[in-house]
């Protein structure tokens, strides 16, 4: 094996006339975490779905852990572990019974199978919930059970399609932690998001999907460096008071027919007070007043033109 | 680690949703026990078939009570298949067919105990089979087999159907053959065309055949025919049921 986890290129689906995938290179070195970001409806989960084997593709060459997905897909099946954009769990069975399950039809010698669900169960926090029914645990709870049993067998690929859509802002967190642990053993993620805090948080390499192509491959830095930064906007009642705001506020841009101006800033008090002084000081009042950080809105606008809402599907 | 282990570490599984959830097979058993003892006690002197009506019927709803828990089944695999455990153990490296084999390994185990309730309440009405050792063993070698190509079937309609309810209606049509079957009455007692259908339909033969094991003297064409539709069912099934699995992601 070298030393590309998963090495793609000119990989193209279509479902009939649509297009999903339309001709996708990327390349994830081992003991990284790449993030596939992009809005719904972009064919992130495709592509996971043709990368774990799932689904065939039209066309390309697809390597997942040195193997050929298609023509040598038990290999692939054996290396990596793939966590759905739905907690896969089975609801009639116990926490416990879930990671058993999966410990019989692994790998793992059956002496080690109780070791290994006991510690599975300790990892995630899950160890007082572990008798109890999967249909009784709450979104996040589902959500670490069913990463807890792509874990079993250590695969060295984990596959995370859109791992914390839907979970609440504290399960989100607790779930990046797991994700960094796991990297520090050297295992590699591709992980799918609609969130660009969760990529800059995360990946080391990033790439946005959309309308089924890669639109920007790099760093989140790389990526957030095309983004306009975080600034103020400010609305005014006339033209003539936005024009007078304009002049005032250096490097500040205005848009007429909106009678909005932006500001750049960093977000803090101290220089919000200073704007907000600046205008008192030539007796100048907005109607209203924003402050806006970049979000994943910002980067599709400054990439492809267009902003996520148009695609959401 | 064999495919033999893995579709028995998954019929575990199927039994322990059983045991969670003992509604499903109960439904199973209680049905066609209603079913025989509402044809037999309330309208079965209505009947004239020419021998004991319990005699007649038991067979029919042996039948029945094979066919009726399949709905349970097509359930059971569409839900696995909608909540993404199907995906899941496809994108593990074991055996591509085990988790079906556990569903229909379930689904005729399920069948048997429906039967032998059947059978049971059958003997306490006062069913008087005069089937010998072999005859039994052929009623169930029948049943077996009958269960085992019905359960793949359901198994196909249970992966092809969106959601579980539609997979659950999907399984409708297989609990409705036997009524336009010979059954309940024989066929030569129905309307026109409504007879030609139960004449030719799979499941008279099978009924018949039943029927001839349990009275002494199963019918060699009878016997064929039910085993040339059992084999096409079950191959339709399979073929179906593997094509579905492969394709659905």
């Amino acid at each position: 094996m070298n030393s590309s986890a998963i090495a793609v290129s000119g990989l193209r689906k279509a479902y009939g006339n649509r297009v999903v995938l339309d001709g996708i290179d990327l390349e994830v070195p081992a003991g990284t975490i790449f993030s596939l970001l992009g809005p719904n409806g972009a064919g992130k989960t495709t592509t996971v779905n043709i990368l774990t084997t799932l689904m065939s593709a039209d066309a390309g060459i697809i390597r997942v852990a040195g193997h050929d997905v298609v023509k040598e897909a038990k290999a692939v099946r054996a290396a990596i572990g793939v966590t759905g954009q739905f907690a896969a769990v089975d609801e009639l069975l116990t926490g416990q019974e879930n990671l058993q399950l999966m410990v019989d039809l692994s790998r793992v010698p059956p002496r080690d199978g109780r070791r290994v669900v006991a510690e599975l169960l300790e990892r995630f926090e899950l160890t007082d919930s572990a008798p109890k029914l999967a249909s009784t645990y709450s979104g996040g709870m589902r959500r670490k059970l069913d990463l807890a049993m792509t874990l079993v067998g250590g695969p060295r690929i984990i596959f995370l399609d859109e791992p914390t859509t839907g979970l609440d802002p504290r399960s989100r967190r607790t779930m990046w932690t797991i994700i960094r642990d796991l990297v520090a053993d050297g295992v590699t993620i591709f992980l799918t998001t609609q969130y660009l805090d969760e990529a800059d948080q995360l990946a080391d390499r990033v790439a946005v999907l959309d309308q089924g192509r890669l639109v920007a491959q790099g760093t989140p830095g790389d990526l957030k460096s095309q983004v306009p930064g975080t600034h103020v906007r400010l609305r005014f009642a006339t033209a003539s008071e936005l024009a007078d705001a304009a002049r005032i506020l250096t490097g500040s841009s205005r848009d007429e027919e909106a009678l909005t101006l932006r500001v750049p800033s960093d977000g803090g008090t101290k220089s919000l007070r200073a704007l907000l002084d600046r205008l008192d000081e030539y007796a100048l009042g907005a109607e209203s007043f924003a402050v806006h950080t970049p979000d994943l809105d910002d980067v599709f606008l400054a990439l492809t033109g267009h902003t996520t809402e148009v695609e959401a599907k | 680690m064999s495919s033999q282990s893995q579709s028995m570490v998954m019929l575990r599984r199927n039994f322990k949703h059983i045991a969670r959830n003992p509604t499903t097979v109960f439904n199973a058993v209680l049905f066609p026990v209603v079913l025989l003892w509402m044809f037999v006690y309330v309208l079965g002197d209505a009947f004239n078939v020419g021998v004991h009506y319990i005699d007649y019927a038991t067979p029919g709803l042996i039948l029945l009570a094979v066919c009726y828990g399949l709905g349970a089944t097509a359930t059971a695999v569409n839900s696995d298949a909608t909540k993404g455990i199907i995906n899941r153990f496809k994108v593990m490296d074991i055996s591509r067919g085990a988790v079906l084999t556990g569903h229909v390994i379930a689904s005729v185990l399920t069948n048997l105990i429906a039967i032998a309730a059947v059978i049971g309440v059958a003997f306490a009405l006062g069913f008087n089979p005069s089937a010998s050792l072999l005859d039994w063993l052929g009623v169930a070698a029948m049943v077996v087999l009958l269960g085992f190509a019905t359960g793949w079937l359901t198994v196909a309609l249970g992966l092809a159907a969106k959601s579980p309810e539609t997979a659950g209606l999907a399984a409708v049509p297989l609990v409705m053959l036997p009524f336009f079957s010979s059954a309940i009455v024989p066929a030569d007692k129905m309307g026109t065309g409504v007879r030609q259908f139960a004449e030719y339909q799979p499941f008279t033969p099978i009924i018949e055949t039943l029927r001839g094991f349990l009275t002494g003297t199963p019918a060699t064409h009878n016997v064929l025919a039910a085993l040339a539709w059992c084999a096409g069912i079950a191959l339709v099934g399979y073929f179906w049921s593997r094509s579905t699995f492969t394709k659905r992601a």
